[in-house]
């Protein structure tokens, strides 16, 4: 059979994704850029479809519980929003980390802090990788460059959060979200039965029946030396997805003397910076984190014992920076370049920042 | 001679009148003794199990006093954030409609921090139960103001009393909701006699029933006591709840069928 393609905006492509994922329940807000998203999926039924829900809820505080409600239930439950909407969410991560809930939350980042600006930015960087809410806890956190990944990372985002009971992000920005690219687009993998969730979520919430003790979702535990074994046991469960889900992407790094590091739609405006260095004869190289958590860090701290220094790409005052540096360790010069306030920069400045931050400097 | 009864011979069944709720679990409760809390956990679990539907049924419990009622009600429960049970609810209803889905909130959870939640869900006409206990403060942080605490009323964070003027007026949120198309059924009841008992059982069973018909949120207030925040033994906390708090939150029906009782 031909593939089917489509022309879709990002985030049309994760709605669509959402539906042919088997995803149950979707709770939104509108916020922009990204209200697309609810737009789309309450256009194409998709109770009609697949008996997905799809529910207007009424604030991202509401939303952020639906999925909590949900995914206690062991369902396959998302939600998307933007910066303000995100940060007004963090309560409701916490807890789905805290109780080891699978969810799948879409961040189409916009310029910050406060109301900011409804223009693509990667301000988020920190608040994503970094814990977000109260509490040690992680989100896997996926960072797609294209339309295409804002496809795929849907059903790659709901495999990780189940099989690591994890919340999963999809860390975006305006202009992926809003752009416009053809997306291939797979067949429909069918919702779960109820009998298939107790199967494979057998701490699920579906109702006590005579076989089991009754399932309690919580977060809560007020004697210290448990409260801590389940702190160890989720340090434990990231340091798991450390070693096993890092994802990343090279672009010309073999023979590389310098490298950009960058991700989304940053990475996407040094692909055309490469094209430019190399008419110029620099030796310039792109890598990409596709997981910002997991960050690459092994990949990235090997890589600095070849190249003689690193750039770091980022619509922000430079977050990620701090993460490379980690890596790095010292042992060649790392700087960064961005802008803020919803500006992206150009592929003709990023190389200039290379030229003076790190060949010049 | 009259013969000595043993307690073997009163142990029959014939003799009992009363034994310990099939689906509470054998945790001794954390409540104060003298607080509503125990008896309507116990309603709400008699009403379950005469549905025969403890594998049916998905509770939530909130933040406060009854932020552990999942270690006393042998069902699937979940613990919800402060506030955000009726968004749980509202989730779980939606994707398992077959499941009874009942919040149990106190008043500072379902009135203040939860608002936005309680009248949205209501509003939406979710097809679940609420079950909400008002005492009129922060029972488990100490006896702070609630939004029910009532003008006067003193409390750790209003020591001298509520005055209105400084801190706004206690809401009865039970009116409000009850005006909401959404809602059928809204009533509020005490637990302090076996009469009140008796009658808040029955509004909490017609409750679960209304709810498996589809009809829209159903609303059960308990109004209750706090005698540990209120600083009264529990007999005097039981008489001051019917001096004061009843004349401001009336027992009795509010809206039945879907129309508010004239």
């Amino acid at each position: 059979m031909a593939k089917e393609l489509r022309l879709m905006k990002g985030n049309e492509a994760v709605a669509e994704a959402a539906i042919r994922a088997g995803c149950d329940g979707y709770f939104g807000y509108p916020i922009t850029p990204q209200s697309e998203v609810m737009e789309y999926l309450m256009a194409e039924k998709p109770h009609e479809r697949t008996g997905m829900v799809v529910l207007q809820a009424e604030s991202e505080l509401a939303s952020i519980n639906m999925v909590y409600g949900g995914a206690c239930c062991g369902k396959k439950v998302m939600t998307s929003s933007s910066s303000p909407g995100i940060s007004l969410m963090q309560e409701g991560i916490s807890y789905l980390a805290g109780a080891e809930l699978p969810c799948l939350v879409v961040n189409v980042v916009r310029g910050g802090p406060g109301l900011g600006t409804i223009q693509p930015s990667q301000s988020d960087y920190f608040q994503a990788t970094k814990g977000g809410g109260h509490g040690d806890y992680k989100l896997i956190t996926l960072a797609p460059s294209s339309v295409q990944e804002m496809y795929d990372f849907v059903k790659v985002a709901f495999n990780l959060a189940f099989k690591y009971q994890n919340p999963a992000m999809i860390l975006s920005d305006g202009a992926i979200g809003q752009m416009m690219e053809k997306v291939v687009l797979e067949d429909q993998i069918p919702r779960l039965t109820e009998t298939e969730i107790i199967k494979k979520c057998p701490w699920a919430t579906t109702g006590k029946t005579p076989d089991r003790e009754r399932n309690i979702i919580t977060s809560l535990d007020l004697d210290p030396a448990r409260q801590e074994r389940h702190n160890l046991k989720l340090q434990e469960k990231y340091k798991k997805i450390t070693e096993n889900e890092v994802r990343y992407e090279t672009i010309d790094c073999e023979d590389a003397e310098y490298i950009f590091v960058a991700y989304g739609t940053s990475a996407r405006i040094c692909l055309k910076a490469l094209q430019l260095a190399k008419e110029k004869g620099i030796k310039v190289g792109l890598f990409r984190p596709i997981t910002l958590f997991p960050f690459p860090v092994n990949q990235i701290k090997e890589m600095a014992g070849k190249i003689k220094g690193i750039l770091s790409i980022e619509m922000s005052a430079g977050q990620m920076i701090e993460d490379i540096k980690l890596a790095v360790e010292g042992k060649i010069k790392v700087e960064h370049y961005g802008k803020m306030g919803g500006i992206i920069p150009s592929p003709n400045e990023v190389l200039e920042a290379l030229e003076q931050k790190i060949i010049g400097g | 001679m009259a013969e000595t009864l043993t307690k073997q011979d009163i142990i029959k069944d014939e003799n009992i009148v009363y034994k310990k709720t099939k689906l509470m679990t054998d945790k001794v409760l954390s409540y104060c003794p003298g607080c509503g809390h125990g008896t309507t956990h116990r309603l709400v679990m008699e009403v379950i199990d005469e549905l025969d539907a403890q594998a049916n049924t998905i509770g939530i419990a909130p933040v406060g006093c009854s932020v552990l009622a999942y270690e006393f009600m042998d069902i699937d429960m979940q613990e919800a954030a402060h506030g955000r049970a009726p968004a749980l609810a509202t989730a779980i209803k939606r994707l398992m409609p077959d499941k009874f889905v009942f919040t149990y909130q106190g008043d500072g959870d379902l009135a203040a921090i939860g608002t936005g939640e309680t009248i949205h869900a209501a509003n939406r006409g979710e097809n679940i139960t609420i079950i909400f206990v008002n005492n009129g403060i922060y029972g488990m942080t100490g006896g702070q103001m609630a939004p029910t605490t009532l003008p006067g009323m003193k409390s750790s964070t209003c020591p001298y009393g509520r005055d209105v003027k400084m801190m706004g007026y206690p809401l009865k949120i039970t009116e409000l909701i009850a005006r909401l198309p959404g809602t059928y059924f809204v009533t509020r009841q005490a637990v302090h006699t076996p009469a009140n008992v008796r009658k808040t059982k029955k509004a909490i069973r017609k409750a679960f029933d209304l709810q498996k018909q589809n009809k829209g949120l159903t609303f059960v207030e308990v109004v209750s006591n706090c005698n540990s925040g209120w600083k009264m033994t529990p007999v005097k906390a039981n008489q001051w709840m019917v001096d004061n708090m009843f004349p401001f939150y009336p027992l009795g029906d509010i809206k039945v069928d879907g129309e508010l009782v004239k």
